[in-house]
Order: structure tokens, then sequence, then C-alpha cells
């Protein structure tokens, strides 16, 4: 089986460790992984903030770049459900495209929902010795259906107990560009993110989007809680750490 | 209504850190959203009722120049009159008109958001005639110097029952009460007194039923069944695209807007108003109007965003919308706050006056999720981004932005250096804790946050890396 890792342009840029932790993870499942070199970004940002010509083009290179594959995955809820659910309204006048981006949005799987129902991943490798719990990105809830397949992974691993939080589904303020240009409401919806996750009084809160986790820990870390980590669903079932799997090299 | 949209993000300013209103608004989960969710369970399959609800709905509107002449025709049949207006004055002049013609003197009027668009009751204040809102939310609004709603089905959800005690002492000239049950009564006690010497009764329409000729009317307090009941002249206001087929559509959404909207089974009243009171009749006005608004809908109609005309006006999107719940209604700046404010208010205002509303969205879609006729309402959202897009209305800065950041990742060469640089310097900025806190033209971003720094290799540069070690090719990863 071979499998497209779409590892992200933020997974690429600001956390590479989750990338290495896929990879392991579909490795580990038996997945024959090949990793697109000139894949950049899905995108999402263009397509969001109304550019619909960048948008399709950088969606008709990522097409040509994934469609050999049997399946294409990313860590990610959102970049897969760009492609999943988003991909078809920007080329629908051109029948051609359609159809292709049809069959790839049909082997387009978000990491934990391919995890649990592409692959016999007998063994969960990662370690964590704590607790957790576990925020519900939109993107990945709402277009992927990702809900029970992080948890149900999470529960395989050693050592973990998941604490659920309150509201663990409403949106943690991210939205791309949102957090940008609307960053003081942004900021609240964070707010309000991390007192549902210091209530549950878990050692890490854990997720499936980078942008997400970018907006909850620069929130967090600015009310200066130091200590609650935040880390990718990947990171926790690989058991790669981002000290160490961020620089493998060092 | 005056349009206030252009200030949304002053107005969300304020009232991030308006502590009384923020603590109305945390009671929106237990006031809306848990009632919601409780009430889902007593519909057998709700899923297949919101799709049969949307399909209603589009049935309306794919024919609905022919369902309007249906209305028509059966509402005329009946005895009432169909009026139609295109613009806000044409809302405001067809009542005034309508007054005149039976020497109308005192109003009353039930909720209508319709005629909050057009500023009816300052219309017919100009015109030298009394009228009174009766619907109690709006009723304290009026009091206070008609201040805008904040809410569609809770149009005073930002006020405070002290706020409320302290209007009605000034207004009424009572002692100050403190419990709601008393403040209730005392507002009853008021409008009974309107109610018996009011000449006209104005409400709102929740539905326009073509096959009858019908106006429903869903409220709780029992007010709209008063105003056009005593008063001998009633006039509905609602848009053409309330228009619904047939009765049977009526009980299929009615199963789902109440449910929606305050977790109700159904809505303590529910009027079905047809025609003006007959020969031997008791209940009923003598003079029946329907005003039917356009105000912008037949472009709504024609455009990408048509979906949103689908709306039953259950308040739910705003309820469930991250944003709203933090930032309240009177930070959206017209008739329409939430999710759905942000498609119809630059539809009808102009998107120039309103471009914030359908950027100011995180596009979680909570609010496509709990839309009882499934409305799309961040794919409308982005439609209308587009459109500001191509409208160039978005400032430089962003669009420069966006541009050289499609640029780059069209060409993977100048993207992986580009990236391999820009990771770099974000490493230099984070420090040893590996937190910057202040990144040069992202202050949206870390006014508020910390931006956590990367590890300054990229996974492309790091993967490739691997790939040319032996050990690694052996274990079957390709490049």
């Amino acid at each position: 089986m071979r499998v497209g890792l779409f590892v992200t342009c933020l997974v690429d840029l600001m956390r590479p460790s989750v990338g290495f932790a896929a990879l392991r993870l579909l490795e580990a499942a038996g997945a024959d992984v090949v990793v697109p070199p000139a894949q950049t970004c899905c995108g999402q940002p263009a397509y969001n903030s109304g550019d619909r010509k960048d948008a399709r083009a950088l969606a008709a290179k990522l097409v040509a770049e994934f469609e050999d594959c049997d399946f294409l995955v990313a860590p990610s809820g959102s970049c897969s459900g760009m492609i999943r659910t988003h991909y078809g309204d920007l080329f629908a006048d051109d029948a051609a495209m359609t159809a292709r981006v049809a069959a790839l949005a049909a082997k387009t799987r978000e990491l934990t929902d391919f995890l649990v129902h592409e692959t016999k991943l007998d063994r969960v490798p990662g370690r964590f010795d704590g607790s957790v719990t576990y925020h519900d990105s939109c993107a990945g809830l709402r277009e992927m259906g990702t809900k029970r397949q992080p948890r149900a992974l999470l529960a395989r691993v050693e050592g973990l107990e998941l604490k659920e939080m309150a509201d663990c589904e409403t949106c943690c303020g991210f939205g791309g560009t949102f957090a940008l240009k609307f960053g003081e409401i942004s900021s609240r919806l964070a707010d309000n993110k991390c007192a549902h996750i210091a209530a549950t009084a878990a050692d890490a809160v854990v997720l499936g989007d980078v942008g997400c986790m970018l907006n909850i820990e620069g929130r967090m870390r600015r009310l200066g809680n130091a200590k609650t980590q935040v880390l990718h669903v990947a990171e926790v079932l690989a058991g790669d750490r981002p000290a160490s799997a961020g620089d493998p090299a060092a | 209504m005056q349009v206030a949209s252009m200030h949304f993000k002053a107005r969300a300013h304020a009232n991030l850190y308006d502590e009384r209103l923020q603590s109305k608004l945390k009671r929106l989960e237990a006031k809306f959203v848990a009632k919601r969710r409780a009430s889902l369970h007593e519909v057998d399959d709700f899923e297949a009722t919101r799709e049969a609800g949307k399909g209603i709905r589009d049935r309306a509107l794919d024919n609905l120049d022919v369902w309007l002449q249906l209305f028509e025709r059966n509402a005329t049949a009946r005895g009432a009159t169909v009026l139609f207006a295109e613009t806000p004055a044409d809302i405001n002049a067809l009542v005034l008109e309508i007054a005149a013609k039976h020497r109308v003197q005192k109003i009353i009027k039930s909720k209508s958001m319709v005629s909050e668009e057009s500023a009816l009751d300052h219309a017919i204040e100009a015109a030298g005639l009394t009228v009174v809102e009766t619907d109690l939310g709006e009723y304290i609004l009026q009091i206070n110097n008609y201040e805008p709603p904040s809410h569609i089905i809770g149009p005073a959800l930002h006020k405070s029952k002290e706020e409320v005690a302290e209007l009605f002492h000034k207004t009424h000239g009572t002692p100050i009460k403190t419990g709601i049950e008393e403040l209730c009564r005392e507002a009853r006690g008021v409008l009974r007194q309107h109610y018996l010497a009011a000449d006209m009764g104005i409400t709102g329409g929740n539905f326009f039923v073509a096959e009858t000729g019908s106006v429903v009317l869903v409220t709780n307090e029992g007010n709209a069944t008063l105003a056009t009941t005593l008063p001998k002249v009633h006039i509905a206001i609602s848009g053409i695209e309330k228009i619904v087929p047939t009765l049977e559509d009526v009980a299929t959404l009615m199963r789902l807007l109440p449910r929606s909207a305050t977790g109700q089974s159904i809505s303590n009243y529910v009027d079905i108003l047809t025609g003006t009171k007959g020969e031997g009749e008791f209940h009923g006005a003598e003079h029946m109007y329907f005003i039917v608004v356009d105000c912008g809908r037949t472009d709504v109609l024609a455009s990408e965003v048509r979906a949103a005309l689908r709306c039953i006006r259950c308040g739910a999107c705003m309820n469930h919308c991250p944003v709203y719940q933090n930032v309240g209604g009177h930070s959206y700046g017209w008739v329409y706050p939430g999710p759905i404010g942000s498609i119809l208010t630059p539809m009808y205002v102009g998107l120039d006056k309103a471009q914030d509303l359908p950027a100011a969205s995180t596009m979680c879609n909570q609010c496509g999720v709990v839309c009882p006729v499934k409305i799309p309402l961040p794919d409308l959202q982005r439609k209308l981004r587009e459109q500001a897009f191509e409208r160039h209305l978005r400032p430089w800065y962003e669009r420069m932005g966006h541009a050289a950041w499609s640029w780059m990742a069209l060409r993977p060469a100048v993207y992986a250096l580009g990236t391999r640089l820009a990771v770099n310097v974000l490493k230099a900025m984070g420090g040893r804790a590996g937190l910057i806190h202040r990144i040069p033209f992202a202050g949206g971003w870390t006014d508020g946050r910390d931006m956590p720094a990367p590890p300054g290799r990229t996974f492309r540069d790091q993967y490739r890396q691997m790939s040319r070690q032996p050990s690694r090719q052996q274990q079957g990863v390709r490049r």
C-alpha cells in the first residue's frame, strides 16, 4: 500500500517532529510511505482569504503530486479537510479536474483516521507517563469526522490517562489568518480553551493540527503557563518528543 | 437601522472587556445550547428532518415568484391586502398610508426584525403617531431610547435584570422591583392598557403560507395573539423569502424552529392567521394587510449566497458561534448578528460597509452543523471573502502577504530556500525559551500570544538528509 505523506506547510516549518512521528507511525502500520519532495501548501490560506486563483493553482499542484498514491495521509484535519471537502468547489467548472480531484478526495485521510480504519497497527510505539486532554480541532471534527479515532489510539498508549475537558469541540480561535486579522478575539477564544485545559490538570493537551497547537501554546505561554505540554497526537503515539525529533541530525 | 458594521473591530474590542455583557453572554450555553441539545432527541430522526426542512425552503426559493403570486391570490380571496415593499423606505411609507387610511393614532407591535431594517418605529413616531413594542425584550429596548437588539430571538439578551428593573422604575414611576416574575407582571399590566387602546397591530411573519394565504407567528409571550386580534387593523411584515408552499411544510419546519431556537418542543403560542374577521366570527382584525419585503432579497436570490435565504431565524448559528459568544450581537453593527448576519448584512447594506463580518469567523462550522435548514454558513462567508478580494476591499499588506506566500509555494525550490531562511530567523528570535514575543507585521498574533519558535530546520531539509543515510533506505523509505 503506497501512502503519500502530505507533511503540510505548518509541520514542515514549525513542527517537523510531527512529520517524522507520522512517518514512523505509518511505517509501523506497514505502509509503503512516499514523501513527494516538491510538496508545499494545500492552498487553504489563499482559499479562505478569497483568492480562488492562487488556491486553484496550489490545489492543481498538489493533486498532480499525490494522485498516484493509494492514499494521501496528512497529520492535520484542516489540510486533509481542505483537500477532501473543498477542492471540488475550486474546480467546479473543469470536468477533467473535477474527476481527478474527486478521485484524490476519496483517498485522502487524516492520520489517526487512516491508522484506525485502513491499517492494522498492532502496537502503538509511544509511551506517555501522565495525563492528557484532547482538543477536537474544528476541521478534523466537522469535515473529516475525527473524534473517536485519536481517542482509540491514545487509549493504547502505555501509561497515558485521558481526561476530557469541557467544550473540547469548541474552536480554539485559530482559524488560519483569522488569528492575525482578529487577534484580540482569537486570543479570547484561546483563553477559554486554556481555562478548560487547566481545569483538567492534565500534563498535556493533545490535538491533531499544528495551527491550533501554535495558537493554544502561544496563548498559554503568554499567560505564564510554562508547564502544560502542547503535543500533536502523532508525537504522543509515536513516542517522539519535539526536542529530540526536531533535529535528529544533532 | 443605522449601519455600524464598519466598526466591528472597535465594538468587539469594547465588548470583550465589558464585564456585565460578558456575564450575560456566558449564559448562552445554558439558555440555548444545552436546551437545544436536549430537545433533539424528541425527534426520531433530526438529521432527516433538517434535510426535509432544507428541501422545503429550497422548493420555495426555486419558484419564489410563483409561490408569491399564489400567496397573494389566496390572501386576497380571504379579504386581506397584499402589498410589496422594495426598499426600507417603502415599508415605512406603506405602514403610514395604511395608518392614515384607517385614522390610526396608536399602534402596538409584536416582534419584527424586518421592521428594524427600515427603523419603522422612528418613522411612525416622526409621523406623530404612537407605537408600543409588546415583545418584552423589544419593549425594554424601546424604553431605553431604542437601543438596538443584540440577538434575533432574544433582543434584550444583553440586559441584566437589574438594568431592566431600573428602566421600569424610571419609565413607569413604580417602586423598583427585584424578581423577574414581578418585572414581568409589571410589564404585563402596563402593556395590557396599550393593547386595549390601540387601533392597529403590526407583527412580523415567521412564515407566509402560499396555499392558504396565511401568516404564521411563533411567539412565547402571547403578545402577537393580542396584537392581531384586539385592534381593528393588522399588518404583517416579512421578507419575500418567508414563503412556504403548504401548511404541511409549516408542520415540518415547526419541528425544527422552536427546538433549534430555545430547545422547546413547540413555542408557547403559534398563531396561524388567515384573512379578515368574517361574518359571525369572533376573532381577527377587520382589516388585514401583508407587507412583503424585498430590501435586497432578490439580489441575494440571484447571488452565490442564495442559501442564506433558507434561514428561518432560529438564532442557533449565533448561539453556537464562538465569536458571537464572546463579542455579543452589538459588535456586528446592524439588525442581524452572528454567522447569518455576517452574510445578510453585507448583502443588504453593502459589502464595503460590512466586509469585516464574513472575515470575522474562524470557519469552525459549528453554525453550519446546527443550522436547522443546513445553510453552509462558512462556505457563504468564503464567497463574500472572494468578492471582497476581487473588489480589492482588503488592505494592501494582507493581499501582499497572501500573494507572496502563494507565489513561493508554487515554486518548490524558492519555497525550500525561503522557508529554510525563515525558520532560522524564527528560531533565533525564539531565544533559549523557544518563544517569540514579538514579530514585526504580525502584531495581530503577538499582541496576545507568543509564537512557539520552530526548531530551525524544516522537515524537508531533515528528511532529505535522513533519506541519504543507507540505514534509512534499507527501512524502505523513499525520497
